[in-house]
């Protein structure tokens, strides 16, 4: 039986619609941006778990820094890679509130290095949501601490060269050994099982902050697109292929219940 | 039970990234000829009939376009 599509388009049959926590807004990422998928799993949980007049996020220095236009919660805008400093302070004087950075790699693996790390160190009572994409998106595609090695950005034109450049700096795994960091796991969004897990992976986090056991570290691998010079399709996959081997996926450490 | 589905894009939100079709199991998504009021092709669908309401379009769109309805017929 073929059923008009009129027939199935009632409010009855809904089955997925946009979060009200998500505003109007049209976003300005370039399209396929991993941001706006995260930005939308992020929503979504503050809406489920009904903790939108609760929830205060600190945004970054980079893409993201307009994410208050599109997120209908408190906002905070921090100086380049000091958000985590910030999110102490808030988190220190509303305990009851949740608390999360939303972080690129060039201010949270770069210029926020010191602050991401002592946040760890302290087991500041935050969640801290990482979304690596190996480069410097919103100034031109740079190179980053989290480029891969041989990954060609514009200040790198010939590829990141080890010996003179360095290697990628794995900051999930670097305080996974921390004592203060309660839940450390890697996620991406490019396909709908990995949005999921990692929709799993950030509820999570927001929900321990409730255990008070310290700090939650979601690192996103996620994609530049217009960085990378490649379509947002061929992207995701370039993604699999290189980041994945570099930044492989799951739970690094987990004392969350 | 078979599911019947439909999608609902708000064509003028819509980028045209293409991974919404890349990541239809159905391959009932595809980029339209015509571009919105940005310039963009949008996403629709072309196999209607093989929609199956899953949602994985719009698990992944990151502009968060796609709406999605689902009956079992």
């Amino acid at each position: 039986m073929i059923m008009d599509i009129k027939d199935i388009i009632k409010p009855e049959n809904l089955v997925y619609q946009k979060t009200s926590v998500l505003t109007d807004n049209a976003m300005h990422y370039c399209p396929g941006c991993s941001h706006g998928t995260v930005h939308k799993l992020i929503a979504e949980i503050i809406d489920e778990m009904g903790i939108q007049d609760k929830v205060i996020g600190v945004s970054p220095v980079g893409c993201a820094v307009l994410a208050y236009n599109y997120l209908e919660i408190d906002w905070q805008q921090a100086a380049h890679g000091r958000a985590p400093a910030l999110a102490t302070a808030t988190k220190r004087l509303y305990p009851n509130k949740y608390v999360f950075t939303y972080q690129g790699d060039g201010d949270l693996a770069s210029i926020g290095t010191a602050e991401i790390i002592h946040a760890c160190s302290r087991g500041e009572n935050i969640t801290v949501i990482f979304i690596n994409n190996g480069i410097y998106g919103m100034t031109g595609g740079q190179m980053a601490p989290t480029t891969l090695p041989g990954m060609k950005t514009s200040t790198s034109p010939y590829g990141r060269d080890t010996s003179t450049m360095g290697f990628p700096l794995k900051i999930a795994d670097m305080i996974a050994m921390l004592p203060g960091v309660c839940y450390v796991t890697r996620q991406s969004v490019q396909t709908p099982v990995a949005a999921r897990k990692a929709k799993r992976a950030i509820a999570k986090a927001f929900r321990g902050q409730e255990q008070c056991k310290g700090l939650s570290f979601i690192e996103i691998v996620s994609t530049c697109n217009s960085g990378w010079k490649m379509t947002p399709v061929d992207a995701n996959k370039w993604m699999e292929e290189h980041m994945f081997p570099e930044y492989p996926l799951g739970d690094i450490k987990d004392y969350l219940q | 039970m078979a599911m019947k589905g439909a999608i609902v894009v708000d064509i003028e939100k819509c980028k045209g990234c293409g991974v919404c079709v890349a990541n239809c199991p159905t391959e009932t998504l595809a980029l339209h000829k015509e571009v919105n009021g940005k310039g963009y092709n949008y996403s629709y669908m072309a196999n209607p009939d093989t929609c199956t309401g899953c949602t994985n379009c719009a698990v992944v769109c990151p502009d968060t376009v796609i709406t999605v309805y689902r009956v079992r017929v």
